[in-house]
């Protein structure tokens, strides 16, 4: 007697599985790789050389600047802030934690022009503190801090969000046995939370600082798109876009193309790493 | 806000006082000026800046080409959770990291690249042109932009729910003499219904706010596709604070509402899968 | 519905590199219910899966109703299976589920909506849950929620009726009551009926046989009473029931053991290692003297427990009743005529 091996009754026929890998393939492919490969494929359209150039004009590398001061200033504020509700939110229960808990998440579900929008209803020419700021010489609307406080509204969640599950996952038993076995609050935090919190900890301060490099809506908005001065490099690929300088702005993209490729690299290792000690607890 | 139980743990009292000074600095008192600014016109001003025919059409077209996208999302995320949670093959891990481009690319590289896609001489808009259909600078290229930044949001929510259904419950559809499909239709999708719900309500949430992928490939017609977050970046340039405040509360609202609606029709779909 | 007879012959399926299934004969006949014991790893639930068409022998023939199952897909076998964890479908109410295999026939065969619905509320009462029709199944109990899944297999009118640890994830007394019940259902059905069970109690009640598995084979099939009363191997002999063991060897026809000198029983074993097995009662005590000394007696009703050292062993033996049992303290040989003796087989004691 012969019988064919076959793993489970619920495997489809081959045929079908087949069509069915080959059509998700396909549309992933259409869908999520062509943008990525159109980005590079056009910015080396020229050849090598004008992406050299493009990257060596003084206003590239003022964007390139101003993206990487943003994103040096939000994250580890960020990240320090996003500690602290972790901590408060995933070890205690006091009324509101609900409340404060979606309060944390909500500006994921703002739109990011509406994140850049509040800051200037504050602080703009027409805003509340407006006309006080313009009469004592503080820009911050069209300036640096803008840019900061928009990219600080938009990324605020990240880190909170990423810790939050994991730290009430495993519970506080590790941190009580430190405290029964003498240790002091920084102790604790140090030698018991940082370290089972670590990989986690990576992952959002990952996430938060892509998308304060990456970040356009909010940005745009209280930007006023000074050249060299308040573009950072999202913002400079949609003035040079507009400028119909289409292989720089193509390069600029490419740039923050490999940032995310960089990410979802780390990301990937990272939730490795995440499952592993998921595994091991 | 005090603290109902005693705690052996340190650090309650600051690590709150922290998150809710910054909470309220960054997040709570700028968004109580989008609450309160619009009012400056009065009520009836406020009524009128929202009903301008050029605002309605925006909100109509971000809303619509929002949902539209996210039930275009539904097949397709469907699909590629499948293949992704249920079979093996070269290349899996690649395209499971590909699913988060979207959410990973920034918005403005989205933006341009798909437009350089779209347009009549771009690698699919070249295709599209002897077929008569163009796609950038139209609503149609509104609706490509979301279908590109919504797809991760469907196929990430199902993906944990496909892993977690029972192979039982579909053994046992098969005892008792059903199909593939009957089983696929009477079982499967019944219980993924509550999570393809969530995954259009977060996609939707995303394509109504969305600008950056959008506004290089729509063209931004007024009346025909212009985005309302466009609009208020357009009222703002215009020194209207109060009018491009009512069109963000506007949104704000609106989203809430829907997600509040779809939430509820969730938790009634939901309520026996428990 | 009636009863088909099912016949198994030389299945084998692996996984990886272990046998889940090897060379299995099985033959039930119609109408039978028949337990499925042992260890857990034994098989158990493969061949239920494998009967049912959910998952494939790599060789061997299975016969139901003496036709062949080869290329007969799962939901075209007819076979009501029920899982160890019901596996209701979460979002349909009881009567939906109950339904379902009749709401899925065939077009040409499928009853009207409303015979439909009657059927599935005619099981119910039949199950004695006729009130539970409109509840989801997280609304119930898990007793409740095991004659659903009976129900449902039922539904299908199915010859065969396959349980997987049917009572696996209910408390103590529901079980009792509800393998009482269970029985009684096979009989008035006229089903065919093999159940897994890793509770010897529950198979030994339950069952007209018993199929004890061991690595995917069976090593004995028999009634519960020559199951107990006549183990084929040490195997059988010790999974069921309690045993007291003796190693020896056999030389001249007769076993010897280390243990105890003087001992010797007559055995038709090859020459080679042995054991010897007996139930605690079979074992007979000589006073007046004996390598085994009496550490203490427990009476109690019927019974008498005695414990006794047996060099570095202790070994209980239970009296009759009427037999005066030693003083702790004494020293006594022991009666081992009624052992049975298995040859050393070299996959004992894995």
């Amino acid at each position: 007697m012969t019988s064919v091996p076959m793993p489970s009754a619920l495997t489809p026929p081959r045929l079908q599985r087949a069509v069915l890998i080959l059509l998700a393939v396909t549309l992933m492919g259409v869908l999520l790789l062509l943008p990525l490969v159109v980005v590079f494929s056009e910015a080396l359209s020229q050849g090598f050389e004008t992406v050299v150039e493009a990257l060596e004009t003084e206003d590239a590398r003022a964007a390139i600047e101003l993206t990487l001061l943003v994103a040096a200033i939000t994250v580890p504020l960020n990240t320090v802030c996003g500690m602290a509700a972790a901590w408060c939110l995933a070890r205690f229960q006091f009324p509101g934690r609900t409340l404060l808990a979606t309060l944390v998440e909500l500006p994921f579900s703002v739109s990011p022009v509406i994140s850049g929008l509040v800051w200037v209803l504050l602080f703009g020419a027409n805003g509340w503190f407006g006309p006080w700021l313009d009469a004592h010489g503080v820009r911050i609307i069209f300036a640096l801090p803008g840019l900061v406080l928009a990219t600080t509204f938009v990324t605020f969640p990240f880190v909170a969000r990423a810790l939050i599950p994991l730290m009430r996952a495993q519970g506080p038993a590790e941190e009580e046995a430190a405290l029964t076995l003498g240790a002091n609050a920084a102790q604790v935090f140090w030698h018991v939370t940082l370290p089972n919190i670590r990989w986690a900890l990576m992952y959002g301060v990952l996430l938060c600082n892509a998308r304060a490099m990456g970040e356009f809506g909010a940005v745009a908005v209280v930007s006023g798109h000074i050249r060299g001065q308040t573009l950072t490099m999202p913002l400079y690929v949609e003035a040079l876009f507009n400028d119909y300088d289409w292989v720089g702005a193509f390069t600029v993209a490419a740039l923050l193309s490999l940032l995310a490729l960089v990410t979802l690299g780390l990301r990937v290792l990272l939730e490795r790493h995440m499952d592993h000690g998921r595994g091991a607890a | 806000m005090r603290r109902p139980r005693r705690s052996a743990l340190p650090g309650f009292g600051l690590t709150l006082g922290l998150t809710l000074t910054w909470l309220s600095l960054i997040v709570l008192i700028p968004l109580a000026a989008l609450v309160l600014r619009p009012w400056e016109l009065g009520a009836a001003g406020v009524w009128q800046s929202l009903t301008d025919p050029r605002v309605l059409a925006a909100l109509r077209l971000s809303f619509g080409a929002a949902a539209l996208a996210a039930a275009i999302n539904l097949p397709f995320g469907l699909l590629i959770a499948w293949v992704m949670t249920r079979y093996r093959f070269p290349g899996r891990r690649l395209a499971d990291a590909l699913i988060d481009m979207p959410l990973a690319l920034p918005t403005a590289v989205a933006g341009i690249s798909l437009t350089a896609l779209f347009a009549p001489k771009g690698w699919i808009g070249a295709l599209l042109v002897p077929l008569g259909v163009k796609v950038a600078y139209t609503p149609l290229g509104v609706l490509v932009a979301l279908v590109f930044v919504g797809l991760p949001f469907v196929v990430r929510t199902l993906e944990p729910v496909m892993l977690d259904l029972p192979a039982e419950a579909e053994e046992a559809a098969a005892t008792l003499g059903a199909t593939r499909l009957q089983t696929l239709c009477r079982v499967v999708l019944p219980a993924l219904a509550p999570s393809l719900l969530t995954g259009f309500a977060a996609a939707l949430a995303r394509g109504v706010g969305e600008y950056g992928s959008v506004i290089f490939i729509a063209g931004n017609m007024p009346m025909v596709s212009e985005i309302a977050p466009l609009l208020i970046v357009i009222r703002l340039e215009q020194f209207d604070y109060a009018g491009a405040a009512a069109l963000g509360l506007a949104m704000l609202l609106l989203s809430f509402l829907l997600l509040l609606a779809l939430n509820r029709g969730q938790h009634r779909l939901a309520r026996h899968l428990a | 519905m009636t009863g088909v007879a099912v016949t198994l012959r030389g299945l084998t399926k692996r996984f990886g590199n272990a046998a889940a299934l090897d060379d299995l004969h099985l033959a039930i006949a119609a109408g039978e219910f028949v337990a499925l014991l042992g260890p857990s790893g034994s098989g158990k639930t493969t061949l239920l899966r494998v009967l049912a068409g959910l998952e494939f022998a790599e060789t061997g023939t299975i016969e139901i109703g003496g036709r062949s199952m080869h290329d007969v897909p799962a939901r075209k076998r007819r076979i009501g299976f029920v899982f160890q964890h019901y596996a209701l479908f979460r979002h349909m109410t009881v009567a939906r589920n109950v339904a379902f295999g009749l709401e899925v026939m065939p077009r040409r065969d499928r009853p009207q909506p409303a015979a439909i619905r009657a059927r599935a509320q005619e099981l119910l009462e039949f199950m004695e849950i006729g009130g539970l029709a409109d509840r989801y199944p997280d609304q119930i109990s898990g007793g409740q929620r095991q004659r659903v899944a009976l129900a449902r297999a039922l539904a299908i009118e199915p010859t065969l009726l396959l349980l997987d640890e049917p009572f696996g994830a209910l408390d103590a007394k529901v079980r009792k009551n509800l393998r009482i019940w269970l029985r009684g259902l096979h009989d008035r059905m006229g089903l065919t009926s093999l159940f897994v069970t890793h509770d010897q109690a529950e198979a030994l009640e339950m069952a007209d046989r018993v199929a004890v598995l061991r690595a995917g084979r069976i090593e004995q099939v028999d009634t519960p009473d020559r199951l107990y009363a006549e183990p084929a191997n040490a195997f059988v002999h010790e999974f069921l029931g309690e045993s007291i063991r003796f190693d020896g060897a056999v030389s001249d026809g007769a076993v010897r053991f280390p243990l105890l000198p003087g001992v010797m029983l007559p055995t038709r074993c090859a020459a080679g290692p042995a054991v010897a097995l007996l139930r605690p009662h079979e074992i007979g005590l000589r006073p007046g003297g004996g390598p085994a000394v009496v550490e203490s007696v427990h009476a109690f009703g019927p019974l008498c427990r005695v414990r006794l050292r047996l060099a570095d062993r202790v070994i209980e033996v239970l009296l009759p009743e009427g037999t005066s049992p030693p003083a702790p303290g004494a020293a006594c040989g022991l009666d081992l005529s009624a052992a049975r003796i298995y040859p050393e087989s070299p996959r004992a004691g894995s």
